[in-house]
């Protein structure tokens, strides 16, 4: 049997085109042993969550750029957890103000990870998410 | 296992999740999919494959949008194959970039697998996934492989169409009749139709296919005896035991043209495997080879926990002094294994 690889979704809603730091996330993630499935831009908060649910990942990373996070956020979340994904950790990049980040965790977001961030240290912590959400399963 | 009822109910997240242990191989996936095997056997499967960069992604997303604006009632399944790194098992699916119409239309179900260090354009399990899509209820499942070279010819052994795209450029007449990818095509596409070179790329395909198939009367006129004898007593019957002569067709994936006349010849091809009796041929083919890797697989499973490492690197050393001939070596390491499967089967 092959070891349970782990799946994530990189996923870019809204309307903004700059998806640099979504590719280098996936990137990262691909080295680190995963499997990245890349969703492109301009994703409605349905795309994401049927992506998601096709591919039956364990991690949904979004990027958001535009400021439209506070909207979007809550949605997907809602629309992922609506699909009985309960477990699926949901973390987020891109440029989120610092007032907004608590906000956001409240919502149900596992981590924000902002420009700068350790690619590294984004691995490991979502590798160690996925292990207690197979735990909690 | 209740996940299978959902499944065959209709629930999406137990489908998905049922992918997912059929994938990695689980005890319950293997399980899961005893239950499916007899639901199976309905779809129609396709697979799409050439090289990196030729567009079988777009390609995928259009045939499939036709097929759904053809047959409004028919579900779509969709298995797309990306290569995993072979330095850190990890993997980027990007297939689903090109698949962006498709993602709001329930009757559609896009699933990305990685190989997972499988040769051959395909994932091990993949076979194994439309299996699943079929038992589902899936009409059609189209199955995209690996950007494929000359030889990821593993596409056979599980589709009943195979579609080869081709782009303008890739080489010249010696390459389109070497061996390989081109001779598995039941369809072909020369997608990016209109960069230059398309013409002679079809032409070339053409000439090709028609070098290996005896020309049907239809079209050549009457060039052999058996024709002329054929002819002169049945007429119309000539077409129905004809032999399946691939279509060139020219396609632009990025603005549709071609894709209705493509997504036509492969409901052609499915006619011509149903009215010939080949879709069963096909099928009991296809089975015949999951069953045979299914041997192969337990058989390396069973050799490797039946024979001690210790055993296998102790011949292996007499191979590397020079003492034992591989041949020789692999003769005895067999008769291990079969002297521990006798005893075992004894008891």
């Amino acid at each position: 049997m092959t070891e349970k690889k782990i799946r994530v979704l990189i996923a870019k809603p809204g309307l903004d085109g700059h998806d640099r730091g979504a590719k280098v996330v996936a990137r990262a993630m691909r080295d680190d042993g995963m499997e990245v499935i890349y969703s492109g831009l301009r994703q409605t908060p349905e795309m994401i969550s049927e992506a998601a649910l096709q591919e039956d990942v364990d991690v949904v990373g979004l990027s958001i750029l535009s400021g439209a996070h506070n909207a979007l956020v809550p949605q997907i979340i809602k629309k992922v957890r609506d699909n009985g994904q309960t477990n699926v950790v949901i973390f987020l990049g891109g440029i989120i103000p610092e007032d907004d980040i608590q906000g956001l965790l409240d919502a149900g977001i596992f981590k924000v990870y902002g420009p700068g961030t350790d690619t590294r240290l984004v691995c490991k912590e979502i590798r160690e998410a996925v292990q207690a959400a197979a735990m909690a399963d | 296992m209740p996940l299978i009822d959902d499944l065959r109910k209709g629930s999406r997240l137990a489908l998905s999740r049922v992918l997912t242990k059929v994938e990695n191989a689980s005890p319950a996936g293997q399980a899961a999919l005893d239950e499916l095997f007899p639901y199976t056997g309905k779809a129609h499967k396709i697979g799409i494959t050439g090289p990196p960069g030729s567009g079988k992604s777009t390609l995928v997303n259009t045939i499939a949008r036709e097929l759904r604006l053809s047959e409004p009632t028919a579900r779509v399944a969709i298995i797309a194959v990306d290569p995993t790194s072979p330095f850190t098992g990890g993997a980027i699916l990007g297939d689903r970039v090109r698949m962006q119409a498709l993602q709001n239309d329930p009757m559609v179900f896009i699933r990305s697998m990685a190989s997972r260090g499988a040769l051959g354009g395909l994932a091990t399990s993949t076979q194994a996934l439309s299996q699943v899509f079929d038992a589902a209820g899936y009409e059609y499942i189209l199955i995209e492989t690996v950007g494929a070279g000359q030889s990821e010819v593993d596409i056979v052994n599980l589709a009943h169409t195979t579609v080869v795209v081709d782009i303008p450029g890739l080489g010249d007449d010696i390459q389109s009749i070497k061996a390989g990818i081109l001779e598995i095509a039941d369809i072909l596409a020369v997608n990016k139709a209109d960069h230059p070179g398309a013409d002679q790329s079809a032409r070339y395909l053409r000439s090709m296919i028609e070098m290996g198939h005896r020309p049907s009367s239809s079209q050549y006129g009457k060039h052999t005896l058996r024709e002329w004898k054929e002819n002169q007593e049945t007429e119309p019957e000539m077409e129905a035991d004809s032999s399946w002569l691939p279509p060139v067709v020219k396609t632009i994936a990025t603005d549709g043209t071609g894709i209705a006349e493509l997504v036509n010849q492969v409901k052609n091809h499915r006619a011509w495997l149903k009215e010939t009796g080949n879709w069963e041929e096909k099928d009991a083919f296809i089975l015949r080879e999951v069953v045979k890797k299914m041997v192969i697989a337990s058989l390396v499973n069973k050799f490797e926990t039946e024979v001690p490492p210790e055993e296998i690197e102790r011949i292996l050393n007499e191979v590397i002094k020079r003492i034992v001939s591989p041949s020789k070596a692999t003769e005895q390491l067999l008769a291990y294994n079969r002297n521990s499967t006798n005893s075992q089967l004894s008891e």
